[in-house]
């Protein structure tokens, strides 16, 4: 018996002096926060909080990577004893939530598989990858809510899942078991930071948006008549609505699927529609802003690009400046694009609402003259963002162009930005084809000048302006003289009186895709003239980019590593805008300085500045359905304008936007499309 | 070198320790739904299966047996086991972090795992001499590991079926555990 305890005993003396041991020998350093952390969590390894098991959720909050309440089981109490550990206070969280990213449920979709007891999404997905024609919608099994541990999802009436945003936790478990992925974890914050991939649902529309806006989103709000929650929906990719509800040449309409049978949907004035109500209340929409994280960002350039960029830094919880070399923000939406067509109270009250955010703006700083990015570096800002736009133009190079009366078009729009007097004569030429050649021509009919013609090289067809605006510039009695081009400006005593243009042939197309004019000789026309205005183009002025060793393409724009994520050629520093893509529109730019907030946003994280491999890029191919069936025709809303004779002499806004009644009737029209799917009669 | 062929097949097929021994049925039925948990178990069982087999021998053949104390095996190799599975926790927590990463959070279920005391016992029972223990305990740990993924296997298809409500979960589990294993028995006589 007393051998029996001593042998048992000694064994166990052995068997702790060794585990005493092995645990000095074999010890492993763990951080003692994270130490301290894992002894604060419950130790459920319940998974809920989308990390494997309790410690490795520990060392993502010790990290910063998870947030202190990211603890789920835990609840309040273990995020207060978390946030006592790493000294910090536990302030509201953007609450994450599941949301279905699809529309149409099997019934209503293609159907190509009828699933003989299977009750399983990613077993039927196994077995016949997919139930749809679509891949990637939803398959309408319902193992989502078999998973959901807090019971939060229900197949509602239409057959696809709902998500209870009072149960949800936003624990992922739905995510990871969607075999189709169209439920994601989402919040303003998560959206705004999206890029849209090839294995998500969406519609033509909404990826052509250079903004990335969810269109048939904000249309299904404006249907129902939650106007604040589709201006909700667009500001989480668009901070400028109303800016861009005005000037946007709205590429989206021309992928618009009901614009293969009918007019296309009016998703544009749609977009005004929406901001103008959010103004007309009064009451601006404040989205959820991330607490401060103390970084700071230096922004060069207030124009879109540069606002864009900072709104959504501001959100993310960092610093911004803005530094702009003008006197006010606005870049070229407020010194390019004349007051008619976009008011500058409208402007002002949209940069407003983005310095409200938490934006500090230093007007008359440019870059170059009074800073560099390396003084900026110093002055302990964290990252800087170049959004410097394309202020530079290109003479005519034809003789006489020295001549008293000749102006370049930016020029001649800036002037009238700053509120200088730009007296035009009674005879004005434009040059030029582009929103600029047109927004100059009709400022000129605007400030009294009795004919206004606009010479263009190329066919109407082939003009880059947008149709409405040489619709409106006929309207008002603006001359076209399609296929021709200056060849010499002639004067007196300095001041020029004639210009002579040649007619011009379509000839082999170049390298931009368009037919190549060719002068036709002997055809030569001179006619009298006070003002030539030369719009052909817009250029970045780079000089002071490259002093400061930004790298610049051979396009004599910034040089950015990823067009995605806009990371220049040196370290913390981001681009985007017009000053990287040359002379473009205005929503290229806020897409730009989007996704640069997101890569910069990535960047003061300490995480990688990448873009995930399924993102779409400009030429992705996606599915598309070959015809469009059992949609009517119907009526697009026109856009209600001022008449011809009231915009005379005046810089009044022209387009008056659409009435409620408009708007709602016009997002009826909407068919809510997918990928392959759309809203079909006679289901 | 036949004779360990035979008892490879005996510990593997004939008697395999799961399924005919009945030794071990708690992580069968607990970690058997997924495949990859499954697989990443029953390789921990059989690293600590065939070390545990050769200590726990030494243990016995060294010290319970001189001092007649083999009444006392149970007691003894549970502590043994357990300090055992402690003690390559550690190491490989410090030597091969991957390794840990990867077995790490099965390591602590078998600590009090029937199935490798009763591979232990068993080695006693059986008079094995060091290295047909060592490899007896080996090749019951493959066959530990040969059901469970079997199992997983079974288990993850289950989703495909309709499964009446009532047997729907562990029911149905027990029952496919209960087929197998009937299956199993058909091996017998084969050695």
């Amino acid at each position: 018996m007393l051998t029996g305890m001593i042998a048992i005993g000694g064994i166990g003396l052995v068997a702790s002096i060794l585990l005493g041991i092995a645990s000095k020998v074999f010890y492993v350093q763990v951080d003692p926060v994270v130490q301290a952390v894992t002894e604060a969590l419950p130790g459920a390894n319940c998974g809920a909080c989308g990390f494997a098991g309790c410690s490795s959720c520990a060392k993502a909050i010790a990290k910063g990577k998870a947030s202190p309440d990211a603890c789920l089981a835990g609840g309040a109490e273990a995020a207060v004893a978390v946030a006592q550990i790493l000294g910090v206070e536990i302030e509201v969280r953007e609450p994450d939530t599941a949301r279905v990213g699809c529309w149409y449920p099997p019934e209503e979709a293609d159907v190509r598989f009828v699933y003989d007891g299977v009750r399983d999404c990613r077993a039927a997905m196994l077995l016949f990858s997919g139930s749809k024609l679509c891949p990637i919608g939803c398959m309408g099994l319902g193992t989502c809510v078999s998973v959901c541990p807090f019971d939060a999802i229900t197949i509602g009436e239409r057959g696809l899942p709902e998500v209870n945003k009072n149960l949800c936790t936003g624990c992922g478990t739905c995510v990871a078991t969607c075999p189709k992925a169209i439920i994601q974890l989402t919040s303003q914050t998560r959206r705004s930071q999206h890029l849209y991939r090839v294995d998500e649902c969406t519609a033509p529309c909404q990826r052509t948006c250079p903004a990335g806006i969810d269109i048939p989103g904000y249309i299904s709000h404006i249907k129902e008549g939650d106007y604040r929650a589709a201006i909700t929906l667009i500001k989480e990719t668009n901070p400028l609505p109303l800016t861009c509800g005005r000037v946007c040449p709205h590429p989206c309409e021309e992928q618009c699927r009901l614009g293969r049978v009918s007019d296309p949907v009016n998703i544009n004035h749609l977009k005004r529609f929406a901001a103008d109500y959010e103004m007309g209340s009064g009451v601006r929409i404040t989205p959820y802003v991330a607490p401060h994280t103390g970084k700071k960002v230096a922004i060069i350039g207030g124009g879109p690009a540069g606002l864009t960029c900072a709104y959504f830094l501001a959100r993310y919880g960092h610093a911004p400046t803005i530094f702009e070399a003008m006197p006010q923000l606005g870049g070229m939406l407020r010194y390019g694009i004349p007051e008619y067509r976009l008011p500058k109270a409208i402007l002002d009250w949209e940069i407003e609402g983005i310095i409200g955010m938490g934006v500090e703006v230093k007007t008359g700083v440019s870059l170059g003259a009074d800073l560099t990015i390396g003084s900026l570096q110093e002055e302990g800002f964290d990252a800087v963002f170049l959004g410097t736009g394309a202020w530079d133009s290109r003479g005519l190079g034809v003789a006489g162009e020295e001549l008293e009366g000749v102006l370049p078009g930016t020029r001649f729009l800036i002037d009238r930005g700053l509120g200088k007097e730009t007296p035009v004569g009674e005879k004005v030429a434009i040059i030029g084809g582009g929103n600029t050649a047109l927004d100059a021509a009709r400022t000129c009919w605007r400030l009294g000048a009795k004919e206004v013609t606009v010479i263009y090289r190329r066919s109407r067809k082939e003009m880059p302006a947008n149709d409405i605006e040489i619709e409106e510039a006929e309207k008002e009695g603006v001359i076209f003289h399609y296929l021709a081009a200056p060849t010499k400006l002639m004067g007196e005593n300095g001041r020029l009186t004639q210009l002579e243009y040649i007619v011009m042939e379509l000839g082999e197309p170049d390298e931009s895709g368009r037919r190549r004019p060719v002068p036709k000789p002997g055809t030569e026309t001179v006619i009298p003239v006070d003002n030539v205005i030369a719009a052909i183009g817009q250029f970045p002025v780079t000089g002071f980019l490259k002093d400061n060793g930004v790298a610049l393409s051979r396009w004599n724009t910034i040089e950015v590593v990823d067009e995605k994520t806009g990371a220049t050629n040196l370290e913390g520093v981001f681009a985007g805008g017009d000053a990287v893509s040359g002379a473009s529109i205005a929503v290229e730019a806020i897409g730009a300085g989007r996704r640069a907030a997101r890569s910069i946003n990535l960047y003061l994280r300490g995480e990688e500045v990448s873009v995930p491999d399924e993102a779409i890029g400009k030429d992705t191919d996606l599915l598309d359905p070959e015809e469009i069936v059992r949609v009517p025709e119907s009526a697009r809303a026109r856009m209600p304008e001022l008449t011809v004779d009231d915009r005379r002499l005046s810089f009044k806004e022209v387009e008056l936007g659409l009435t409620e009644e408009m708007a709602r009737g016009e997002a009826e029209r909407c068919l809510r499309c997918g990928l392959l799917c759309y809203r079909r009669e006679g289901r | 070198m036949g004779e360990f062929l035979l008892l490879m097949v005996s510990a593997i097929l004939v008697n395999n320790i799961l399924l005919l021994r009945f030794l071990g049925n708690c992580p069968f039925l607990g970690v058997s739904r997924k495949m990859d948990t499954a697989t990443g178990m029953g390789l921990a069982v059989i690293f600590v299966m065939t070390l545990a087999g050769m200590i726990t021998w030494l243990v016995y053949r060294y010290l319970l047996v001189p001092l007649s104390l083999e009444y006392l095996r149970t007691i003894a190799f549970i502590l043994v086991i357990a300090t055992l599975v402690q003690f390559v926790e550690m190491v490989i927590q410090k030597a091969a972090p991957p390794l840990y990463e990867a077995l790490g959070i099965y390591l602590p279920l078998i600590t009090t795992n029937c199935a490798v005391l009763g591979v232990a016992i068993i080695n006693v029972d059986e008079r094995y001499d060091l290295i047909t223990a060592i490899f007896f305990s080996f090749a019951s740990a493959c066959g530990f590991a040969l059901a469970l993924v079997l199992m997983a296997g079974l288990r993850e298809r289950f989703a495909l079926v309709a499964i009446p409500k009532a047997f729907e979960g562990t029911a149905i589990g027990l029952v496919t555990a209960g087929l197998i294993a009937l299956a199993f028995s058909g091996f017998a006589g084969l050695v």
